[in-house]
């Protein structure tokens, strides 16, 4: 039993990425110690869901939250290429207030474009709890609805919304850019609305959202929060 | 390109060729002499460039069928070497020292087929799957179908208003379907 452990826990450590394991540091003053950077560096506490205080104000945030979405730049699938005539001056997604960020700590939306392979969900999972809150997920094409042409495939996820909270689908196969942006208002919509609680609905329903995670991720080497 | 050939068949026992175009062409040669045969045909009759290496899994003969494809730019001649190797055992001997893109290659189809090959770099990493822990996906003995409805929760489909259906359902409720 002990060897099996043991052989769990050198697999792991191979996946592990050099930065992320355990080394010995020395400190400015000289002073050598141990650092763990799955421990250290990030944050496994549970995420908590906060209520909103004062419903004016939250009004106006949310408001201000509709009005400039910033866009983590993160293709996963085929549907990733109707980002780039979305950008430009055809279809000029900045005048409705969408811009794309290089960080998951700079955006807001996170765009699942198109089927998503296992492997590409768990990098999803890692940069959707990197992103600060409030967030919103923008699904867009059949894969991820239901899988899509890949409903018997062996590697992609046949619904999203049993792993991050989703605000908007946008259906269609693929969607056009057109289709985006009305995905995009819809979006807003609801923002405005006060109706666009998934990061609160991640925190509220952690423990089931994981273990359907941790059902197909199964070579798991992260914290179980990582942001 | 017949010439080729008629020589390679002379001196490797090539059997079962075929034709596909005037530059293409596909021959079966023996596992032992697969490797010997690649190493000829680039060396000695100009077949430089890999273009890829891929199996199918012939089931019923309990087989493996390998294909090696291979090109010469300056003939610009294409030749397709096929090895058929035991399912149950399912090696082969490696040629990542031919050129250094064999490796993925063989390391993708020890990941889908489970075809060993023995020496190859980085062979057991995993490339597409992360920690998979079923039989090979791509073995036709593996249903899709079943393990994602299994993995994957699938969603429900819709409810059907199909009035032929509902005026089946209503006026005869007892007859079979």
């Amino acid at each position: 039993m002990s060897d099996n452990t043991k052989n769990i826990e050198e697999k792991k450590d191979k996946f592990l990425a050099e930065e992320n394991k355990k080394r010995i540091v020395t400190g400015p003053d000289g002073v050598q110690f141990e650092v763990d950077p799955l421990q250290d560096y990030f944050c496994d506490k549970r995420p908590v869901a906060k209520d909103p205080k004062n419903k004016v104000i939250e009004n106006f945030l949310n408001w201000a939250r509709a009005e400039s979405l910033w866009v983590l730049g993160f293709g996963t699938g085929c549907g990733n290429i109707e980002i780039p005539p979305l950008l430009t001056p055809r279809f000029d997604a900045f005048r409705y207030g969408i811009q794309m960020r290089p960080t998951p700590r700079q955006s807001s939306v996170l765009i699942i474009s198109g089927y998503l392979a296992v492997k590409t969900l768990k990098r999803a999972i890692r940069s959707y709890e990197q992103m600060q809150n409030p967030k919103y997920v923008l699904a867009l094409g059949s894969c991820t609805i239901n899988g899509g042409m890949y409903y018997d495939s062996y590697n992609t996820i046949n619904r999203l919304d049993y792993y991050l909270p989703v605000d908007v689908y946008v259906a269609g196969c693929m969607p056009r850019p057109e289709a985006l942006l009305s995905g995009f208002n819809k979006l807003k919509e609801r923002i405005k609305a006060g109706r666009a609680e998934g990061a609160n609905d991640y925190a509220n329903k952690f423990d089931w959202y994981k273990a359907n995670q941790k059902k197909i991720i199964k070579d798991w080497n992260m914290p179980d929060y990582n942001w | 390109m017949k010439e080729i050939i008629q020589d390679i068949k002379k001196r490797f026992n090539c059997t079962d060729e075929i034709e596909q175009s005037k530059t293409q062409t596909y021959i079966t040669v023996k596992k032992e002499l697969a490797i010997a045969l690649i190493t000829h045909l680039r060396d000695i009759e100009g077949f430089t460039h890999l273009v890829l290496l891929t199996a199918v899994d012939w089931i019923e003969n309990n087989q493996f069928q390998l294909t090696y494809m291979l090109n010469n730019p300056t003939k610009k001649i294409d030749i397709g070497v096929r090895v058929f190797i035991n399912r149950e055992t399912a090696t082969m001997d490696s040629a990542h020292h031919l050129w250094e893109q064999m490796a993925t290659y063989q390391r993708e189809l020890k990941e889908m087929f489970g075809i060993d090959f023995p020496g190859s770099p980085r062979l057991n990493e995993p490339f597409i799957l992360e920690g998979w822990d079923n039989i090979p996906p791509y073995r036709r003995d593996f249903d899709t179908l079943k393990y994602a409805q299994e993995t994957f929760f699938p969603r429900e489909g819709r409810e059907t208003n199909d009035p032929a259906e509902f005026m089946k359902k209503k006026m005869y409720p007892d007859e079979e379907k």
